[in-house]
């Protein structure tokens, strides 16, 4: 019960602080963290896998609402929820097949790498939708490396903050 | 028929996906094909009045810029005003009788994606309808593209829908303006037939052809031009006169003859 709340809490302060905040900061004209998907990505393990996705695709779509795109930020937020379990294989292996993976206690390397895909396939996605021109490729490419960069960067101090805080 | 409910049965997760995955990229689809959004946008009410709020909160720390802008303008205007003999061009077809002028504040601005809006905080109740054209003391901004009783959107010009007949303040060429979404201050103009005398730092004007924004209207300088691939046209990179990363305070005009003109041409 005390999870829920916290969750639910974390939830919202993330869209707003990414609505109000994150989203006008573009630093050198494009540049933004879209610090929001922390929440998927460290979600808790234990879940019931539908009930988690429905819950990323309403979390995308109440960005979309706030920041006046049509779908973009829904469907690469589902994406990354729907691919989380098969990352999370790949990067712990038999820890996470026998349910000891805990978030607040990863080792440094495995968790940039978990960290780094997962921003990777949401940014790749949120662009390519965005901009939605082939003729813009390194457009789009330029966006995808220099914002993971950037939210990298922000997620994971996020993480230093909260998880290292809550141990 | 067992087998088929329990195959969904052992794939519902993955068809749960597929069924999401299609809603929000149909969503993304629908905005780019009739170039409408129907529900998904911020001038519904409870967005927008909490971009109101902080907007109030935020108007505050950027005051001093804006006042100056506005004396600015309040210097030119009276400059007008005392030499009425010899009227300025432009704001005298603002001024003629089938243009409304009203001002709004922007509440939301987005000028780091491809397709930007802005939200203001004037809605039909204030007047305002949709295909107003939109300006800024500098120059042109955009276009009213969905209205709400106290708010409205635009679609700003850095949007890769945005479409503007513009034309050379002295010559009569026009083309189609338009943005390839790269560089924050520069806009295309293309269709400009090759015969058209042109030179680096030429201004260019809205031209008269749509019933949206009055002939003559700023929209930028030209910074260079080469001939298209067709070899016949020009397409010439405009420097905006507006700084869109910048902008408060907005005046929205409304084409009074707009319903009678468009009865003419149907």
């Amino acid at each position: 019960m005390n999870n829920i709340i916290y969750n639910l809490i974390l939830g919202a302060s993330l869209i707003l602080m990414q609505s109000l905040f994150l989203n006008n900061i573009n630093f050198l004209e494009y540049l933004n963290p879209f610090i929001y998907i922390y929440f998927i990505i460290y979600y808790p393990i234990k879940n019931n896998r539908s009930v988690f996705i429905i819950l990323a695709f309403i979390y995308g779509l109440l960005i979309d609402l706030f920041s006046d795109t049509h779908g973009i930020h829904a469907a690469s937020t589902l994406c990354i929820a729907y691919f989380r379990p098969y990352l999370l294989k790949l990067f712990f292996g038999m820890a996470y097949e026998h349910q000891v993976v805990k978030f607040n206690s990863l080792e440094l390397k495995q968790n940039i790498f978990y960290l780094f895909s997962m921003i990777i396939i949401h940014h790749i996605i949120l662009f390519s939708l965005e901009v939605f021109n082939l003729s813009l490729a390194n457009l789009i490419f330029n966006n995808i490396i220099s914002n993971s960069v950037f939210t990298f960067m922000s997620i994971y101090v996020l993480y230093e903050f909260l998880m290292r805080k809550s141990k | 028929m067992q087998r088929i409910i329990y195959f969904l049965i052992r794939n519902k997760n993955f068809i749960l996906f597929l069924t999401l995955l299609s809603i929000s990229i149909s969503l993304n689809f629908i905005y780019n094909e009739y170039n409408k959004s129907k529900f998904i946008n911020s001038s519904n009410f409870i967005f927008s009045s909490l971009y109101d709020t902080k907007f109030t909160v935020s108007k505050y720390l950027n005051l001093e810029l804006q006042n100056q802008l506005l004396l600015e303008e309040n210097k030119n205007l009276k400059k007008i005003l005392f030499n009425s003999e010899t009227p300025t061009k432009s704001f005298d077809s603002i001024n003629s009788i089938g243009f409304e002028v009203m001002t709004a504040s922007v509440i939301k601005n987005s000028y780091s994606k491809t397709n930007n809006f802005i939200t203001i905080n004037k809605g039909f109740k204030d007047g305002i309808g949709i295909d107003n054209g939109v300006i800024s003391s500098n120059g042109v901004v955009g276009i009213i593209d969905k209205t709400t009783t106290n708010y409205s959107r635009l679609i700003s010009i850095l949007n890769t829908n945005f479409l503007l007949n513009a034309k050379f303040k002295n010559s009569n060429y026009f083309g189609v303006l338009s943005w390839n979404g790269k560089n924050i201050n520069k806009v295309q103009l293309k269709d400009v037939p090759k015969q058209a005398k042109i030179k680096i730092g030429d201004t260019i004007v809205t031209g008269g052809n749509s019933l949206i924004f009055p002939k003559g209207i700023l929209i930028g300088y030209i910074q260079s031009f080469k001939l298209d691939n067709s070899e016949n046209y020009l397409e010439i990179e405009v420097n905006l006169s507006t700084d869109m990363t910048n902008i408060e305070n907005l005046y929205i005009i409304n084409n009074n003859n707009a319903t009678e003109i468009n009865l003419l041409n149907e």
